[in-house]
């Protein structure tokens, strides 16, 4: 996944012959530039990495080298130690029903976001009706609502179902916090398909849900992959909802998990809270990988045109 | 994925207009065909409607409610609210540590979004003219970043500014020789908290800001920009009257997300603050909140304050949404 593909256009279009003109005016000037720029490319993507390298780095430390006065700046004494610790060690809180957690609540939080949304966006885009606009402008006007000011009454709506410290519970907040944002980005999707591909299909014979089945939704399949990838990773990491919601260890997500490390103050294993930010972390980055450009296109369009 | 959109690639009318160099206008708008359809798109919304009601419409309601109640732990366990009107808004109001956080959402909001559209718009810029490989070489680096959770990101940052082993104070005292970072506590000094705080959310913010305004840039035609350069327009000349009126739907929209998500930040501070920070000096609205509310048990006022903050981004934001429901040309 690089950078062309977010970027179809400009470079394709560009004609040879003025390009080449446009270069010579500027001559070693030019060339000094892009050696600058790219070295200066280099230094920033140090920066954006070094984090990253670090939190990797620490966690194939053992827990000595990392409490010395003298910093380890690659994994010498390489070990696997830690995430053997976050993995099986019964004397701390147990990664994996937290993951098992994570994972149950995301992908039931995927799969049936991705669906009311994807009915919502239909709805949207293909037909004119009533309440369209109200509907378009309360979908906005949610995402303004800070999740915090939310937490509050939140708690209680559950609570009063009795389903504090369950998956379903967890779930049906989470299909609510990302459905906006979902119904958004797909409607930029669908509105990207033209209709008119359907009603050709229609005088062919197709009837109107027909010709959406064979012809729409097959051409939508990488707006939905890439939406339902970003409702995943916005389940993955949620945080605080899961801080309150479930917060008995046993009903713990990963990010609460996480957090259980660190309270405690002063004697804090560094070097665990690394392996298991890795491991946490990986799922996301592939993830992400895999479906940026679609994303940022997707974010493009749908916020930019109608 | 070319096919995203195809109205994008469909506009490059010239835009050269007489003499004068304008940017070129919108793209015409694409024929669309909707449907009345009766009773289908209600039935379409129903799943998402029943939801957004139950976990966002509900909650809303009783949280104005709440914000008008006398609510503390007693109600929580039953006991019945009493009816205050207005006397939590105008406690917060005339509350001056309100205010202290107030100021300090807003101050620090600003100066992350400035820093981040700065930042991500150079980015952007240099990536157009960046060769191939050094542009995949950033855009990797851009998207590791981006993927981290916000969380995690948050612990990583914390643990390199570790007082006793964090590796930025170790840099600070043996490469750069810099004795008074032995020890250093960056979360104790509210500054250098806020410093830390926005570079953990700057760095996780470019990346997205950055590569939706390249995907914005590489819209901009070719052979506009060329004539500019003919007529003798420097780069910033370029940049000032072709390539920002192009981009500035763009550039708009990138912003108020950015205003949003920075003011409402919360889980940053919150857990910079529970690595070592001074909760009372470090508070923004989102983290007062929750503080007010569920460490407190003070509903009423958390629930004040909430709304006082949803009316706040709202109207903040109210550009965007009068700026898309132009564009939906409802």
């Amino acid at each position: 996944m690089s950078a062309p593909t977010v970027a179809p256009g400009i470079r394709a279009t560009a004609a040879p012959g003025s390009k080449a003109a446009a270069r010579r005016t500027g001559g070693g000037r030019r060339r000094l530039t892009t050696w600058l720029l790219s070295a200066l490319s280099v230094v920033l993507f140090a920066l954006f990495v070094f984090p990253v390298y670090w939190m990797v780095n620490t966690s194939f430390q053992p827990n000595n080298a990392i409490r010395s006065s003298d910093l380890h700046f690659w994994p010498d004494n390489f070990t696997l130690r830690n995430y053997e610790t976050v993995l099986f060690d019964p004397g701390r809180t147990p990664f994996l029903p937290a993951a098992a957690n994570s994972l149950v609540v995301t992908l039931l939080t995927v799969i049936i976001a991705l669906t009311f949304a994807f009915l919502a966006a239909v709805a949207v885009t293909r037909f004119r009706f009533k309440s369209r606009r109200l509907f378009i402008l309360t979908i906005l006007v949610i995402q303004m609502i800070p999740g915090e000011a939310m937490i509050v009454s939140v708690f209680r709506v559950i609570d009063g179902w009795h389903l504090l410290n369950t998956i379903i519970g967890l779930t049906i907040v989470y299909i609510a916090t990302v459905l906006p944002f979902t119904i958004w980005t797909l409607r930029g999707f669908v509105n990207g398909v033209p209709a008119d591909l359907e009603e050709a299909a229609m005088i062919d014979g197709c009837s109107r849900a027909g010709a959406f089945w064979r012809v729409t939704f097959p051409l939508l399949a990488p707006g939905l992959v890439a939406t339902g990838v970003f409702g995943f990773i916005q389940a993955w990491n949620e945080f605080i909802m899961a801080l309150v919601l479930n917060a008995r260890p046993e009903m713990m997500t990963l990010p609460v998990w996480q957090r259980t490390f660190l309270v405690a103050n002063g004697t804090t294993n560094w070097a665990g809270i690394m392996a298991g930010s890795v491991l946490m972390a990986i799922p996301v980055i592939v993830f992400f990988l895999i479906v940026q450009g679609r994303m940022t296109s997707g974010l493009v369009s749908g916020a930019v045109k109608g | 994925m070319t096919t995203v959109d195809p109205g994008l690639d469909a506009a490059a009318p010239s835009a050269v207009e007489g003499e004068r160099l304008t940017a070129p206008a919108p793209n015409p708008k694409r024929r669309r065909i909707r449907l009345r359809g009766g009773f289908t798109p209600y039935a379409l919304l129903g799943p998402a409607i029943v939801v957004l009601a139950a976990i966002v419409g509900w909650p809303l309601i009783q949280l104005i409610i709440t914000s008008f109640q006398e609510f503390g732990r007693a109600q929580v366990f039953g006991a019945p609210p009493s009816w205050v009107w207005f006397d939590n808004y105008i406690d917060v109001f005339t509350d001056p540590v309100f205010y202290g956080v107030l100021a300090r959402s807003v101050l620090f909001a600003a100066g992350c979004v400035i820093v981040t559209m700065v930042a991500s718009t150079l980015i952007a810029l240099m990536l157009t003219r960046l060769p191939k490989a050094f542009r995949l070489l950033l855009t990797v680096g851009m998207l590791l970043a981006w993927a981290m959770p916000a969380l995690t990101a948050t612990v990583v940052w914390g643990w390199m500014f570790d007082t006793a082993y964090g590796v930025i104070n170790y840099i600070f005292v043996n490469f750069l020789g810099m004795e008074e970072f032995n020890q250093h506590q960056w979360l104790l000094n509210p500054l250098s908290f806020f410093f830390v705080a926005g570079l953990i959310i700057v760095w996780g913010a470019i990346p997205f800001a950055a590569f939706t305004l390249y995907a914005g840039l590489t819209q901009v035609p070719d052979e506009v920009l060329e004539a500019a350069q003919l007529d003798g327009a420097g780069g910033f000349a370029r940049f000032r009257l072709i390539i920002f009126p192009y981009l500035k739907p763009i550039f708009l929209i990138v912003t108020i997300l950015q205003v949003i998500w920075d003011l409402r930040v919360f889980t940053q501070i919150f857990v910079l603050q529970d690595i070592g920070g001074v909760r009372a000096q470090t508070n923004t609205l989102g983290v007062y909140i929750y503080q007010k509310s569920i460490a407190g048990g003070d509903f009423g006022h958390g629930g004040a304050i909430a709304v006082i903050t949803a009316i706040l981004l709202m109207s903040i934001s109210i550009y965007y949404i009068r700026q898309v429901l132009k564009e939906e040309e409802l």
